[in-house]
């Protein structure tokens, strides 16, 4: 290991840092957390503020509960980043995906609506998968194509569907806003989800392809991965986790628009970003982007304190992805 | 003759196929004549100066994904200063502010050494929260006289005034680039960056100096936006995938070094006469805009799967 002893400091904390980006990431956001409760005391320790309680549950389950559908958003950009890919599709994939299951409930009945969702969510993501993996398209340009193609055709069908009203399935309802033990519903989706995600990055042949081709695309071909299939299924499966992540939005919000979700695609790059993701491919964790989802939305609740206008947020979130990306290039060295 | 056809065999292809839309758009629509044409450039406007911006880049080797919202950064300040003061001035400051923002991002990409398409992406949403701080909803006014810069013709009736303006504001900044050191350096560093790195070509700069113009053409198409609308319009428009297409339509290759911006404009026409076609063949505007969203997938496909062909050769 006398290889080893010739890295400055600085270039072994860094590889520390990246190989455990989670440790980190929790002091940052406790530290957060302790910022926002000097900004505005009793906010997380209603003690403080004479009220009962030494941590609000509420507090912590409304902060669990918008972290969720960013945090499977976030998900989706883990996955496609491992392979030096993004999916910028997904805002618009979780949109469709609500709209056209409100829309249908009203109709059809849920199952079928939910279904309905599902396939359309598939279909974006075929298309894309077929784009990247067979055509070689860059993933940043064929998402964005796809999401604007899927725009269009959301307009379309809301003209189609503008007369038959829209209903919330009450089990999505109750998965969005209810609260058991003080503890948000979603969980009871999300726990599973993310150990689900977990297990198939780590466990899996198919996370380990995902790592393969994100570090070496020629050496992972050369070794026998049919990287067309890889991207086919994981474009798919980007999209079916967006179109889930939507109908949780859609139980959480109980309201449809043609823009639901769209304004957390930003947010769910940069949770990625945050979360020790490489936007070059081969290195990432989703539980670092899960600790980022949770990180952005302390940042949001301070920023809405603190009165920031609309467009300062978007800029911030903008530089902070920046940021994150030139830092890691910067302490890796590489690009 | 012959040998200026197989030289720009791919432009004179891209003039005879607009040639042959403008025909079937004749055909469709008898009465279609100069006010239609005249309407198309007025619409192609800032889909050129946005294309014109990509094309630079895309031909040093990048690309920029924030061109439109640095045109709608253009936009609402053209919009907000041309409500207080005189016109020449402000689109000046307009102007000057479209090349900065152009030079940050080139100058983000060299610093940083992060990839183009990351730092432009950041971008995208840095320059979007800045068009909102601006101005947060439409609103704005702008000089009487820019809209009659491009509205009507020019001298007689079949040759719009919008024309003349994208015509004249691209060669006077790309022709004295192109003939230069500078375009040689921009095209040297798009085909090669390490070759051109060791021929002396400083890289560096000559990326920010591509950006730093396509920043210049989103300013001139924030401006025409604005001139277009009568307002400053803070949510960026559809510019980005429409000049993705269009530059690839034009035979500028994504990867750098080969094309100019005459192919890259014609696709711009190109795409507008398509949306009037189905326009006049009464499609609904919603299916319209799928279609095209199709058609530009489609294109970046086919040209991305040509240029791999060319590589692997």
């Amino acid at each position: 290991m006398s290889a080893q002893n010739t890295d400055t400091p600085l270039t072994r904390f860094g590889r520390y840092l990246r190989d455990n980006p989670i440790i980190p990431l929790l002091v940052f956001l406790f530290l957060m957390i302790a910022l926002l409760e000097v900004l505005r005391p009793g906010i997380v320790m209603p003690i403080r503020a004479g009220r009962d309680g030494l941590i609000s549950s509420f507090w912590v389950g409304n902060l669990i509960k918008f972290a969720i559908p960013l945090a499977m958003l976030a998900a989706c950009q883990v996955l496609t980043m491992l392979t030096a890919g993004i999916d910028l599709s997904v805002g618009v994939v979780a949109t469709v995906s609500a709209f056209v299951c409100a829309t249908l409930s009203a109709v059809w009945g849920v199952a079928p609506a939910v279904f309905v969702a599902l396939a359309a969510a598939l279909a974006v993501g075929v298309v894309n998968g077929i784009g990247v993996g067979l055509v070689r398209v860059h993933p940043l340009i064929m998402t964005l194509g796809t999401g604007l193609i899927a725009t269009g055709c959301l307009q379309v069908y809301q003209r189609l569907v503008i007369n038959a009203g829209t209903h919330i399935p009450e089990f999505l309802a109750w998965l969005g806003t209810g609260r058991t033990a003080g503890m948000p519903n979603g969980l009871i989706v999300f726990v599973p989800f993310a150990l689900f995600i977990l297990w198939l990055m780590r466990y899996t042949g198919f996370g380990r392809l995902l790592f393969a081709l994100g570090s070496n695309e020629h050496a992972a071909k050369l070794s026998g991965v049919r990287a067309w299939q890889v991207y086919l299924a994981l474009y798919v499966l980007s999209s079916l986790i967006a179109a889930l992540a939507g109908l949780l939005y859609l139980g959480m919000i109980r309201q449809t628009s043609l823009s639901l979700a769209n304004p957390l695609l930003l947010p769910s790059v940069a949770a990625a970003v945050i979360g020790g993701t490489s936007i070059f491919g081969g290195r990432g964790s989703y539980a670092g982007a899960i600790v980022g989802a949770l990180i952005l939305r302390v940042l949001d609740t301070m920023l809405t304190l603190l009165q920031m206008p609309e467009g300062a947020r978007t800029a911030l979130f903008g530089l902070i992805i920046l940021a994150v990306t030139a830092l890691y290039v910067r302490i890796t060295g590489t690009r | 003759m012959s040998r200026f056809l197989r030289k720009h065999a791919w432009v004179s292809g891209l003039a005879a196929l607009l040639v042959v839309l403008l025909i079937v758009t004749k055909l469709i629509q008898p009465s279609f004549g100069a006010s239609g044409l005249e309407s198309i450039a007025r619409a192609a406007l800032p889909f050129a100066f946005a294309t014109a911006g990509m094309a630079v880049v895309v031909i040093v080797g990048g690309i920029d994904l924030s061109v439109a919202s640095m045109m709608a950064v253009c936009a609402v300040t053209a919009a907000v200063l041309m409500e207080r003061m005189a016109g020449i001035p402000a689109l000046m400051i307009v102007l000057s502010l479209g090349l900065a923002m152009g030079l940050i991002n080139g100058a983000l990409i060299v610093l940083t050494r992060v990839p183009d398409i990351v730092v432009t992406l950041a971008m995208l949403f840095v320059w979007e929260g800045a068009a909102l701080l601006i101005l947060e909803s439409p609103g704005g006014a702008t000089a009487d006289w820019l809209e009659h810069a491009i509205r009507g013709s020019f001298v007689f009736d079949g040759l719009p005034k919008a024309l003349l303006v994208i015509a004249l504001g691209i060669a006077i900044i790309w022709l004295p680039i192109r003939r230069t050191k500078l375009g040689l350096s921009i095209y040297a560093t798009g085909s090669d960056e390490r070759a051109a790195f060791r021929s002396g070509v400083a890289v560096g700069r000559t990326k920010i100096a591509a950006y730093a113009v396509c920043g210049l053409f989103c300013a001139m198409g924030g401006l025409s936006l604005a001139a277009l609308t009568g307002i400053g319009e803070p949510v960026p428009g559809p510019y980005l995938m429409a000049s993705v297409a269009a530059v690839v339509l034009g035979g500028v290759v994504l990867g750098g070094g080969k094309g100019g911006l005459l192919g890259p404009i014609i696709a711009v026409f190109i795409l507008r006469i398509i949306r009037t076609i189905l326009t006049l063949l009464a499609v609904d505007p919603n299916v319209t805009t799928i279609i095209e969203g199709t058609i530009m997938v489609a294109v970046v496909m086919l040209g991305t799967a040509a240029s791999l062909r060319g590589a692997r050769r």
